[in-house]
């Protein structure tokens, strides 16, 4: 959880060298309830941040994934698409959606810590 | 949030509990307690009990009452008995719905009609202003009664043992009145998750008790079950939801209820001229099951195309926890048949999907 930095909206990110792991929060996957369905980014696509990238969908609900930083897509978990719960079960490691190639670290700092994202989600 | 919502006697049972709170149509209801795949599939092999108290009772009463219901609904209730239940749709003049209903039979001169939670405003004022010179009284006691429904393959004998009526005897859409914990309490055979169970009316503040002693009594058998659940078992059995598969734009013979249309074995209704015409030219649209070919989930109002071409829309979509697969309702046009394969427009892209039976779930 301390090498996370997390989003307003409950994404997080796993910084590995240049690349990032990007994911949704305990918080996110739990209150949106079962994860069905999850719709991956295509490999190579180039996004900035904060543009709709993905998208996850509960029995009931649908939403969008916003990526934390600019950058390539350059890896997806193909595994979720047979295993949607993963999500729900595992939402830091197996639950994972895809990695970037970052275009510019330093966006990291405008992220909240996993303690500042605690206090975040109290509110 | 939940302070301008309307509450069931039951709200704070649903925050003790743990339940995640929506707004449903101006109530704070429970959408899910512990999740809804666990909820729908307690359901289907075991039990389930939810809270639908925010359901509307209206009595219809007076030496009219049997001629004046006929006059408002899409079928036929003269052929029923004291102590049946039969469903009906509450029409328009344009053959559309205002919404649809069950009618409990006591007498001749004395039904219960148990409406939709959100439309029970409307449906209220709307019976008032057919009264005409009809000689009845339409009370709306909706705020006085509780329901909870208990559903699933042990309902019958989780409720036996808080009840002396016997549950067996009750048939399928008939009710006795009786006690259940020592509560005065309409027993009904009904539902609305395509598995066997009962709904039972009682006053609305000993609702607590009974919805606590069924809990009590199905122990490790039964769990509290929210909307969430509720919407996925009734969408694989494929009841109608209004405002979905039946609105004041999708008249009872497209959704594919001219069981419930009678036609010929009573005099007018509001509505009939118009469904008569429809039935006579034929219907253009239908509602049929669509499954999805191509990854992604069907939601409602989604576009539905053939070749291309727009065609008609999704009026529910889900995973389909049972069958474990997405599923949808859809209104399309009346040539379409099994088998056809269509595409689901999903944000901006065009996913195949093709039409299947329905119900997607029958209990067996």
């Amino acid at each position: 959880m301390e090498n996370l930095r997390f989003t307003k909206n409950h994404e997080w990110v796993r910084l590995e060298g240049n690349k990032g792991v990007v994911g949704i929060s305990d918080y996110a996957q739990h209150a949106m309830g079962d994860v069905v369905f999850v719709e991956l980014p295509e490999l190579d696509a180039v996004f900035k941040q904060d543009d709709n990238i993905a998208t996850i969908e509960s029995v009931k609900a649908v939403s969008d994934v916003y990526s934390p930083v600019s950058g390539k897509v350059v890896e997806v978990n193909t595994d979720l698409e047979d295993e949607p719960a993963a999500i729900n079960e595992d939402p830091y490691n197996k639950g994972w959606v895809f990695t970037l190639e970052l275009e510019d670290a330093s966006q990291l700092d405008s992220l909240m810590s996993s303690s500042e994202y605690e206090e975040f989600i109290k509110k | 949030m939940s302070e301008n919502l309307k509450k069931t006697p039951l709200n704070q049972d649903h925050y003790d509990l743990g339940a995640t709170m929506v707004d449903f149509g101006g109530w704070d209801m429970p959408v899910q307690y512990t999740g809804i795949l666990d909820e729908h599939k307690a359901v289907r092999e075991k039990c389930g009990l939810f809270d639908v108290s925010h359901m509307g009772e209206i009595w219809i009463t007076g030496k009219d009452s049997t001629a004046f219901i006929n006059y408002l609904v899409s079928s036929d209730i003269s052929p029923m008995v004291g102590g049946q239940i039969k469903y009906g749709v509450l029409m328009m003049p344009t053959g559309k719905a205002v919404d649809d209903l069950l009618v409990y039979k006591y007498t001749d001169t004395k039904y219960l009609l148990v409406v939709n939670a959100s439309n029970t405003d409307k449906d209220h004022s709307w019976i008032l202003e057919q009264k005409g010179s009809f000689d009845v009284e339409i009370d709306n006691q909706s705020a006085n009664m509780g329901e909870i429904a208990i559903q699933g393959p042990l309902a019958v004998s989780i409720l036996q043992k808080l009840t002396e009526t016997n549950l067996e005897s009750i048939k399928y859409y008939y009710y006795t009145e009786g006690k259940v914990d020592g509560i005065d309490a309409i027993i009904s055979r009904t539902g609305y998750t395509g598995e066997d169970g009962f709904e039972v009316y009682v006053a609305a503040d000993k609702t607590s008790q009974v919805w606590n002693a069924i809990l009590k009594a199905g122990a490790e058998d039964i769990i509290p079950c929210g909307l969430g659940a509720r919407d996925t078992l009734r969408f694989e059995a494929k009841m109608p939801l209004y405002g979905h598969e039946l609105s004041d734009k999708i008249s009872p013979l497209e959704t594919g209820l001219g069981k419930f249309v009678e036609l010929d074995t009573k005099g007018d209704f509001i509505g009939k001229e118009a469904l008569a015409k429809e039935k006579a030219e034929g219907r253009k649209r239908k509602i049929v099951g669509i499954e999805m070919v191509g990854r992604g989930v069907a939601r409602d109002h989604f576009p539905v195309k053939k070749d291309g071409v727009l065609v008609g829309e999704i009026t529910s979509g889900s995973y389909a926890p049972t069958l474990g697969k997405n599923l949808g309702l859809a209104i399309v046009p009346v040539e379409l048949k099994i088998d056809d394969v269509v595409t689901v427009e999903i944000r901006g892209k065009d996913i195949e999907a093709k039409i299947v039976k329905t119900p997607f779930y029958k209990r067996g």
